[in-house]
């Protein structure tokens, strides 16, 4: 047979030996049990955030980073380009949708364990891949420069600013100066772009070598199952078996995309205009909601010392304990793995509910 | 003791520089008619500029002596008759070198001014019902014109000349109308000037005169209603309604806006409509008439081609497109119908339709940035809905490919 | 997710044709599948390769607006421009400088214009008054007119908005 397909094949393979590729690919194997649902959501956030990859090289095609052009280069996307409008909103939405999906990820990776030794580093990794997503959401939606985008930057700059000794720099870092400026712009856009991407991308490689290297974990419930009965057992292929799965849910999420970007287009709102007052009720995107909204009520002072202070720096625990938590997970001297579930059920809770009440609050 | 005493020198200076009016420590004790508060008198601005009781009444405002206060050899006048009044302020206020060492930027002819107007013409004669200087400017709490609770404030202007010329009876000897305050309470100058504060909008003594008032005659009505409305009155000098209203004795604005009671324009007033003013005069079959009904059209179809520009691109905007530059548009066709209706007062339609044409051209632009928006809104679901089915189409086409697969 | 057993002996990605009856059933699975591929593929790339063309139009904002020919203009005249979707005025003072600013009157918004006589700008609407810089010295305008940066490339007059910081 000598289609282009076997001639092509066979020309590679006098080069790169596919049978040696093809031999670790068939290697792979997904388990299957009663959670094996929760597998899909790595790949899509990584699916997801390849979306963000390709809108946002078209977006620069015509985008113009600038207090003065910005906004109306994004008008210009949004009337005058070609389907801009659809490039521009899928890019919005698959945003949300990815931050949604990274955070999902999170907490099933939570739940099911899979954390636990050997993938200490993968979890650590794919922390530092949230945290980075979190900084692209921040720093992309500064872009439009429309009245929203820079109160809420103004606002989300002057949190960080709270901590003692580095707050004030942090705010210089961030803002490029004393004041969000045409320098922020740039500052911001320059991160969006480069400098966040090429980080991502070496902790995706990371992430994800680590996770072929040492395949998928199965939860400890399972696990114990299987041990007592090991005809149960029961594994697929990755490929092309859950690839093919994962396909369709990719499939499914494009539509999805498609979808929202038709029927709710996202807004263009107005330019940005640094002199104004601030909309009444402004508050930040709803992915950083909670930490806003916990702001907002906590009280000025807690045993004598700064309330909003303290709340911060809570945060930084938070996220420091996130990091860290597979070292946290141990059986001596002290058996924490019911306690990380329980925690982490309480503050996928608290999460959802200041993110709600943050969203009604006026 | 040193705090002392700087605090009793500070009060000793600020009572020798307002020099002592012994008038007021008595008469602040007296009932009305004789009593004159102290509060009352430090609103005065003759008393903060440190004048005494004595610069008008006369009589000496440095002794507590009654006998010698109000003693008629130290020039004491006792209550002033109302004809001596204007003679009085002007002894003063229209003597340049005296006003200028208080404020060089006061006018000093506002007796002049006052002996040509229809008040000061009768009070030569002897009226003594007509107004003098106190009737507007208030007496013993004088304040300046700029001061917002002054009498003769632009806000409060129009109800201190109502006083009298609301006042029936007391205009009775005279055979003018007593509706002018009424009538321009329901007006759009009123409205601008009392409810929006808006002090550069006319009040009784912007067309009448302060000082000389005195009505303005029906040639020189269109002068004073042309200050502000410039355009308006240009083009009426050029539009045939100037001689026709010259030859019939018509003043100008006024035939058709009324004096007091100018309401804000619509554009049912032109035309030949029943609240039209038009058909005061013109009836059917005359050239004007005609004109009428021509500039009226006109202007409705400006409007309606707006009205209809701006539904369409709210449907559209509600739908979610960006339509945010044929909106910004819209505003050209809004400033056209501006001076369409400015035009009018050309009286010829085809001035007129020169504005309105300009107007529709733009309202022609914005209707079909509405309806290609609102195509491509339908542009946009079909496409959703055709990708929709590819993609179900590929799903079904994964989920049997994966179940073959997986028979084996 | 079906329950499959570990088919690692054989190559399962390759589909070989078993009994002739599932025949026309993999055949029409296969062409649906392909279809159905290439369809949504389309319809990605579709958009996405409309997207690449430039538009026609000159794009908005930024860019410096042409707004008059330098023989356009004498000393003490004026010209009207578009600027965006909004009236621009560009003048030429006595003096031979160049001033462009928003035509906007900022009492109402009718479009204002240069008197030439008065050298002043004048909105006929109600009489307001503007200076050669924009700023509102009498009449009713409560602000004065946006002024616009004026450059002259050759024997074209350029006008665009003031940069910011």
């Amino acid at each position: 047979m000598a289609s282009p397909v076997t001639s092509v094949r066979a020309w590679l393979d006098e080069r790169f030996h596919l049978d040696e590729f093809k031999a670790l690919a068939q290697k792979k194997k997904v388990p299957i049990h009663r959670y094996s649902y929760w597998y899909f959501l790595g790949g899509m956030t990584l699916f997801l955030f390849g979306v963000q990859v390709l809108t946002g090289a078209l977006l620069l095609l015509y985008y113009r980073p600038g207090a003065d052009e910005a906004f109306e280069s994004v008008q210009f996307i949004m009337t005058q380009v070609q389907f801009g409008w659809l490039i521009r909103s899928v890019h919005s939405w698959s945003a949300n949708l990815l931050i949604f999906m990274a955070f999902a990820h999170l907490f099933s990776v939570l739940f099911l364990k899979s954390y636990r030794k050997p993938r200490e580093l993968t979890w650590v990794s794919g922390i530092l891949l949230l945290f980075l997503m979190l900084g692209f959401g921040f720093s992309g939606y500064l872009l439009p420069w429309n009245t929203l985008s820079y109160f809420a930057t103004k606002v989300g700059t002057e949190i960080p600013a709270q901590i003692p000794i580095i707050g004030h720099p942090t705010l210089l870092f961030l803002r490029g100066g004393e004041e969000i400026t045409g320098s922020t712009l740039t500052r911001l856009f320059g991160f969006h772009v480069a400098i966040l991407p090429a980080i991502v991308t070496l902790l995706i490689v990371i992430h994800v070598g680590l996770i072929q290297y040492f395949g998928m974990s199965v939860p400890p419930g399972i696990e114990a199952e299987w041990a007592a009965n090991p005809a149960a057992r029961k594994e697929i292929r990755f490929f092309p078996n859950f690839v093919l799965r994962e396909l369709m849910a990719w499939y499914v999420a494009l539509g999805l995309l498609g979808a929202l970007a038709a029927l709710f287009p996202w807004s263009l709102g107005v330019k940005a205009d640094p002199f104004g007052s601030a909309p009444a009720g402004i508050k930040p995107e709803w992915y950083f909601l909670f930490m806003f909204q916990t702001l907002k009520v906590i009280p000025a002072k807690i045993l004598g010392m700064d309330g909003e202070m303290l709340g911060i720096l809570s945060f930084g625990v938070v996220g420091a304990a996130a990091l860290l938590l597979p070292f946290l997970d141990r059986e001596k001297p002290f058996n924490t793995r019911r306690w990380i579930s329980g925690i982490a059920c309480v503050f996928l809770g608290y999460m959802v509910a200041m993110t709600v009440y943050g969203w009604v609050a006026k | 003791m040193l705090v002392v005493v700087a605090w009793l020198f500070c009060i000793g200076t600020l009572l020798s520089a307002q020099s002592k009016n012994s008038c007021l420590e008595c008469h602040s004790n007296l009932p009305e008619p004789l009593g004159v508060s102290v509060e009352t008198y430090s609103q005065n601005i003759h008393g903060q500029k440190g004048l005494t009781c004595a610069a008008c009444h006369g009589g000496d405002a440095s002794s507590d002596d009654p006998e010698k206060a109000m003693s008629r050899s130290a020039g004491w006048k006792g209550k002033i008759e109302r004809k001596q009044i204007p003679e009085l302020c002007s002894s003063c206020h229209s003597d340049a070198e005296q006003m200028k060492k208080y404020n060089p930027g006061l006018r000093v002819d506002q007796f002049q001014q006052y002996k040509t107007s229809v008040h000061g013409i009768k009070w030569a004669k002897g009226d003594a019902k007509v107004a003098v200087c106190t009737d507007c400017h208030g007496v013993h709490d004088l304040r300046a014109p700029s001061d917002p609770r002054s009498n003769v404030h632009p806000t409060n202007i129009a109800t201190t000349c109502s006083h009298c010329h609301a006042d029936a009876e007391y205009m009775k000897p005279y055979g003018i109308k007593t509706d002018q305050f009424a009538n321009y309470e329901q007006s759009v100058h009123h409205d601008a000037m009392v409810v929006r504060g808006d002090l550069s909008a006319p009040t009784c003594t912007t067309c009448h005169g302060n000082h000389g008032a005195t009505p303005p005659g029906v040639a020189s009505v269109t002068n004073v209603c042309s200050n502000c409305h410039v355009f308006q009155a240009q083009l009426f000098q050029t539009s045939p309604h100037k001689d026709a209203f010259a030859a019939m004795g018509f003043p100008g604005c006024v035939t058709c806006h009324n004096n007091h009671a100018i309401q804000h324009p619509t554009d049912e007033m032109i035309g030949t409509g029943e609240k039209a003013v038009c058909i005061r005069c013109h009836t059917e079959g005359d050239a004007g008439f005609v004109q009428a009904r021509a500039m009226h059209d006109q202007l409705e179809s400006l409007q309606s081609a707006l009205t209809a520009s701006e539904e369409i691109l709210g449907r559209a905007e509600r739908q979610g497109m960006e339509v945010s530059q044929p909106m910004l548009q819209q505003g050209q066709a809004k400033d056209a119908l501006l001076k369409a209706r400015v035009t009018v007062h050309a009286f010829r339609d085809s001035e007129v339709k020169r504005d309105t044409d300009a107007g529709l051209a733009v309202t022609r632009q914005t209707h079909i940035a509405g309806e290609q928006a609102l195509k491509e809104w339908k542009f946009r679901q079909v496409g959703l809905g055709l990708s929709l089915v590819m993609i179900a189409l590929t799903l079904v086409g994964l989920g049997f490919y994966i179940k073959n697969l997986e028979k084996k | 997710m079906s329950s499959v057993p570990d088919a690692s002996a054989s190559d399962a990605s390759v589909v070989v044709p078993s009994a002739p009856p599932d025949l026309p059933r993999r055949r029409l699975v296969n062409i649906l599948l392909g279809t159905g591929l290439l369809a949504s593929a389309a319809s990605f790339l579709y958009p996405i390769v409309r997207y690449l063309a430039p538009p026609k139009l000159p794009d908005l904002g930024g860019d410096a607006v042409l707004a008059a020919k330098v023989a356009d203009l004498k000393p003490n005249t004026a010209k009207t421009f578009r600027f965006g979707t909004r009236p621009g005025l560009l003048i030429e003072t006595a003096a031979g400088e160049y001033r462009a600013m928003s035509a906007t009157c900022t009492h109402l918004g009718c479009t204002v214009q240069y008197r030439p006589d008065l050298r002043e700008i004048w909105c006929a609407c109600h009489n307001g008054m503007y200076d050669l810089n924009g700023r509102n010295i009498s009449g009713p305008p409560p602000r004065p007119l946006e002024a616009f940066e004026v450059q002259v490339r050759g024997d074209e007059i350029f006008v665009r908005r003031k940069q910011e910081a």
